[in-house]
């Protein structure tokens, strides 16, 4: 089975760790991963402001770095959800605008074989189990695009279940959004910050010594308030988590950025 | 005199006060909590939930796609039953529509029933501007008239208010507008309820004119519905002697069979009740009970621009239940004022800028008032795609493109304050597009991350101002697995 | 009939607005599917019945139970409890019903001014079904009903319902026994509101009281 690392920009450019984790983990589970080096942004940032038509050759590069993989997987809920939800909407209205050639059809044949990493660990690799180890109290917060849009459901606390040493706290009114929502973030910054600011005090109030989600996207957002706040808790990629084992060493995920960020500290 | 929605600022303006307010934060953290957990237990009695939902949905879309057929049934049906049907085009005609109507009785004072469709058209004000007093009935209603204040939720109009506050409005305000409020009136809301009941009994009494919405328009049969708590529905719709019902064109549905699914929708995702207290049905008139004179009043105000959008008409499948409001994280924030309209909250985004147009920085702004987080889509008993709506939207504002403005085909062009933003847009969907442009522009960043300040300049302060910023890696994954994995991935490098 | 020229502007915009749909296409063309429940699981009526019952009392109505010969009994005793000294009826209400109530009857009848309603303590009358999945009753204007604002006005309202043919499991079998011509007032409990801090508080303008009896047996000839 040939497997394509979709990065995403976010993580390819700010954080690398948590994609060197996806490989680790998937090199662990037996999975021989693939990096296809044309690959670029999924185009998210620039139809949610109501730019589609510039996402029209993003979509075309995506299936083009794609068309030998049998499996894309990304450690992102948000890039899979824009993918997996909006290219045949993009698709679509590219059709009713009489121009079927900018989305061509390997895009949805790309789409169809898109999953969220936890997805892909669930449902294809059928483990839950995935032989971590993580010593420290996590609280999981489920983004909005792995929730509602992709329907992950309890896949990622199953997974983190299973991690040995891992104490998961509750994270109240966890379903609620973050705040974070691409260039919301920064063309409504009071509510987005009022948002992300209940999400930091719920999870400051979990106890917990790590906030756990499967998007770095949110996980910036709300990391960005923990730190202004001073607050002990660190945001990680559930990747990160996963991939840490006995063998490799639970602060391995420490060295390698050398960005503060990851490590639980 | 109810407050307009003229002159609003725009949503990220608004809500930078509204924001900062704690007790309007509190109040409604509060009440959209109390009422989240009562809707998910309402909805999860009835296991064919996602099959009414559907039913709904479809039951509207059929509607829409043949309104024209549907309304002249309804003017058949509600003419053949005794009633009147009117047409107004827009906001000025069914306001004189209105006026008229209530001139010709003779009377100068109307009850009225909560109606979205009066407030939408400000009916109240233009009633004063012609003598006549128009008293709302509706206990939250009742709330903001007194304070002369603007009607925040759909469902609750006074959701931004606390029972203190509401104690104090109605002794201080209740005697300029009849009955004043009992001494000694404490803040317990069965009191309030009291308070209200009698303040507005004389009134009742008294009407000869009331002034409804409805929730639904039966098209085979001419049947009205409206769905209410308080008693105050039924009062103005069956003791005047005149009734007169503003409805907007897409509140038709076809046949009575099509209420079994409504009257099972709406009041679970509104109120989280199995069933609201009442629910009036009228056809036309009937000789010895109720109104001598019906009129029907069908609005268009903006509704046909809304269907003639493919993507947008969805929106017209409101029921306005407001269980989007209650479940939205930036409505709990902002509040409904926020969104400028008397549609507040996700419906509003995405109705507001349909019903009115593109019009001003204030409806510009609305289909961005949303982290596009989805609850309202799940939420919606009708099943609008509200995030879907939203985006395209917000295509229109930066493309500009086809939009139909009080009936005629027009192409609007591309806000201008949007310049800059696409300039950056288009600049980085071509970095993107090429992956070379992109590692340099990594490179960069890496190379300068001791350079990187805590806090950015100009715009960038929306987001260094209340969130730290990452570090910046020292190198990019991609470059990490060319550097470890022998070379650039398949296929070499790209172009 | 007023501005035949908006009728037509508004019409006219609504055909163009509908330009994508095909002329060819009928109103019922587009599907809708009604696979919902008839009504949510299966109950033996007199399981309809008690959840009738359970439905009005979570929603603050009074719920009492009874045989025909017993009604007239019960509602004699429901009015002396409440003191109440008027009562309006509707005109084609049996006329036994009331024949031991401890009190004075105001016959329904337009010449009632809404004035005088509101002195009146209580209303008796039946109602056209009740729905148990919901705790409604539904009135239809019938005869036993009377028109609609003599349950409105007054303060206190006693409802009967007769278990054995006027309960109905959902609102889509309501529905279906309902005449739309008629002027109908569904009823969930006593008058209630949300508008304070969305937290329910029974009593607002409707009567405050609401008691149910559900009668086993035809009443009607009483």
């Amino acid at each position: 089975m040939r497997v394509g690392l979709f990065v995403t920009c976010v993580n390819d450019t700010l954080y690398p760790r948590t994609a060197r984790a996806v490989v680790t983990l998937l090199e662990r589970l037996g999975v021989q991963v693939d990096f296809p080096a044309e690959q670029s942004c999924c185009g998210q940032p620039f139809f949610n402001t109501g730019y589609r038509h510039r996402t029209e050759p993003l979509l075309r590069r995506y299936a083009a770095a794609f068309r030998d993989h049998d499996y894309i997987v990304t450690p992102s809920g948000s890039c899979a959800a824009m993918v997996r939800d909006n290219y045949p909407r993009i698709a679509a209205k590219a059709a009713a605008e009489g121009r079927p050639a900018a989305v061509p059809g390997a895009v949805a044949e790309a789409v169809a074989r898109t999953y969220e990493l936890t997805e892909f660990l669930v449902d294809v690799l059928g483990v839950t189990d995935v032989g971590a180890y993580y010593p420290h109290t996590v609280t999981y917060h489920p983004t909005c695009h792995g929730l509602r849009v992709l329907g992950l459901g309890d896949r990622p606390r199953r997974l983190l279940e299973h991690v040995e040493g891992l104490d998961l706290r509750e994270l109240p009114g966890a379903e609620e959004c973050c705040g974070f929502g691409g260039t919301f973030a920064v063309k409504n910054p009071a509510v987005s910050t009022a948002m992300g600011t209940d999400k930091a005090r719920a999870v400051t109030a979990t106890g917990a010594r790590a906030l756990c989600a499967v998007d770095n996207s949110c996980l910036m957002h709300i990391g960005g308030i923990l730190a202004r706040e001073g607050s002990p808790v660190t945001p990680v990629h559930i990747a990160e988590i996963l991939a840490c084992s006995k063998e490799e060493g639970a602060d391995r995920t420490r060295s390698g950025d050398g960005a503060g960020r990851g490590a639980v500290r | 005199m109810t407050g307009t929605y003229l002159g609003m600022p725009s949503f990220p303006r608004a809500a930078e006060a509204s924001t900062r307010d704690h007790r309007l934060r509190a109040n409604l953290r509060r009440a959209t909590h109390t009422i989240r957990a009562k809707r998910d237990r309402a909805v999860a009695e009835l296991d064919d939930w996602a099959q009414l939902r559907a039913a709904g949905a479809a039951v509207k879309d059929r509607t829409l796609r043949h309104l024209d057929h549907y309304l002249l049934q309804l003017e058949e049906s509600v003419t053949r039953a005794g009633g009147t049907v009117h047409w107004a085009a827009d906001a000025a005609e069914a306001n004189r529509i209105v006026t008229g109507l209530v001139l010709a009785t003779g009377e100068r004072e109307v009850v009225k029933v909560k109606s979205m469709a009066t407030q939408e058209i400000g009916l109240n004000g233009a009633l004063a501007a012609a003598g006549i007093r128009a008293y709302e009935t509706d206990l939250a209603e009742l709330i903001v008239q007194l304070d002369d204040d603007l009607p925040s939720h759909i469902l609750v109009p006074a959701i931004h208010r606390n029972r203190a506050e509401i104690r104090d409005i109605f002794l201080r305000r209740m005697a300029d507008w009849g009955l004043s409020a009992p001494e000694g009136l404490t803040d317990r809301p069965a009191d309030l309820a009291e308070a209200a009941r009698l303040h507005l009994r004389e009134k009742f009494l008294r009407a000869k004119v009331a002034v409804s919405g409805a929730n639904f328009a039966v098209a085979e049969t001419g049947t009205l519905v409206v769905v209410e708590s308080e008693g105050n529905g039924r009062m103005c719709l069956t003791l005047p002697e005149t009734l007169i019902s503003v409805v907007g064109i897409e509140k038709v549905v076809p046949t009575w069979r099509d209420l079994e699914i409504f009257l099972q929708l709406l009041p679970r995702s509104s109120t989280a009740e199995r069933m609201n207290p009442y629910t009036s049905m009228w056809t036309g008139i009937t000789d010895g009970d109720g109104p001598r004179a019906f009129h029907l009043v069908l609005l268009d105000n903006g509704r046909t621009d809304t269907l003639a959008d493919g993507t947008g008409r969805q929106a017209l499948r409101c029921i306005r239940c407001s269980a989007c409001l209650n479940v939205c994280p930036v409505y709990e924030r902002a509040g409904g004022h926020a969104y400028g309209s008397p549609y507040p909250g996700p419906i509003g985004a995405v109705l507001t800028p349909q019903l009115r147009g593109l019009a001003s920085p204030l409806e510009e702004s609305l289909p961005y008032a949303s982290s596009l987080c989805g609850a309202c889509f799940e939420a919606c008993p009708v099943a609008i795609d509200i995030p879907e709506v939203l985006v395209h939207l917000r295509e229109r504002v930066v493309e500009g493109g086809a939009v139909t403005v009080r009936g005629t085909r027009t192409v609007i062009k591309p806000a201008k304050r949007h310049a800059t933003e696409r300039a950056v847009m288009r600049a980085a969907g071509w970095a993107f597009d090429h992956p070379r442009v992109l590692r340099s522009g990594q490179r960069l960043l890496a190379r300068t991350r001791g350079l990187h300040p805590r806090r950015l300049p100009g715009p960038g302060r929306a987001w260094s101002d209340t969130r730290d910023l990452p570090e910046v890696p020292p190198e990019s994954f991609r470059d990490w697995w060319a550097r470890t994995r022998g070379g650039p991935g398949r296929g070499g490098e790209p172009s | 009939m007023n501005g035949g020229t908006s009728r037509e502007r508004i019409l006219g915009r609504v055909r163009r607005a509908l330009a994508d749909v095909p002329p060819s296409e009928h109103p019922g063309d587009h599907p809708v599917a009604r696979d919902y429940a008839v009504q949510h699981g299966e109950r033996t009526h007199s399981a309809t019945v008690g959840l009738l019952a359970e439905n009005l009392e979570d929603y603050r109505a009074r719920v009492h139970r009874t045989d025909a010969p017993g009604l007239p009994a019960l509602l004699a005793r429901l009015l002396g409890e409440r003191g109440a000294r008027r009562v309006v009826v509707p005109a084609g209400l049996p006329g036994g019903w009331l024949a031991g109530a401890p009190a004075e009857l105001v016959l329904d009848s337009p010449v009632l001014t809404d004035h005088e309603l509101d002195s009146v303590d209580s209303v008796v009358t039946g109602c056209a079904l009740a729905i148990a999945e919901t705790g409604t009753v539904v009135l239809d204007a019938g005869p036993d009903q009377g028109s609609r604002r003599i349950t409105l006005i007054p303060d206190h309202h006693l409802c009967v319902v007769r278990t054995d043919d006027q309960v109905v499991g959902s609102v889509p079998q309501a529905i279906r026994r309902l005449t739309p011509a008629r002027p109908l007032t569904w009823i969930s409990g006593p008058s209630a509101t949300s508008d304070i801090e969305l937290e329910r508080v029974e009593g607002v303008h409707g009567p405050r009281t609401l008691e149910v009896i559900l009668v086993a047996g035809d009443p009607r000839e009483l």
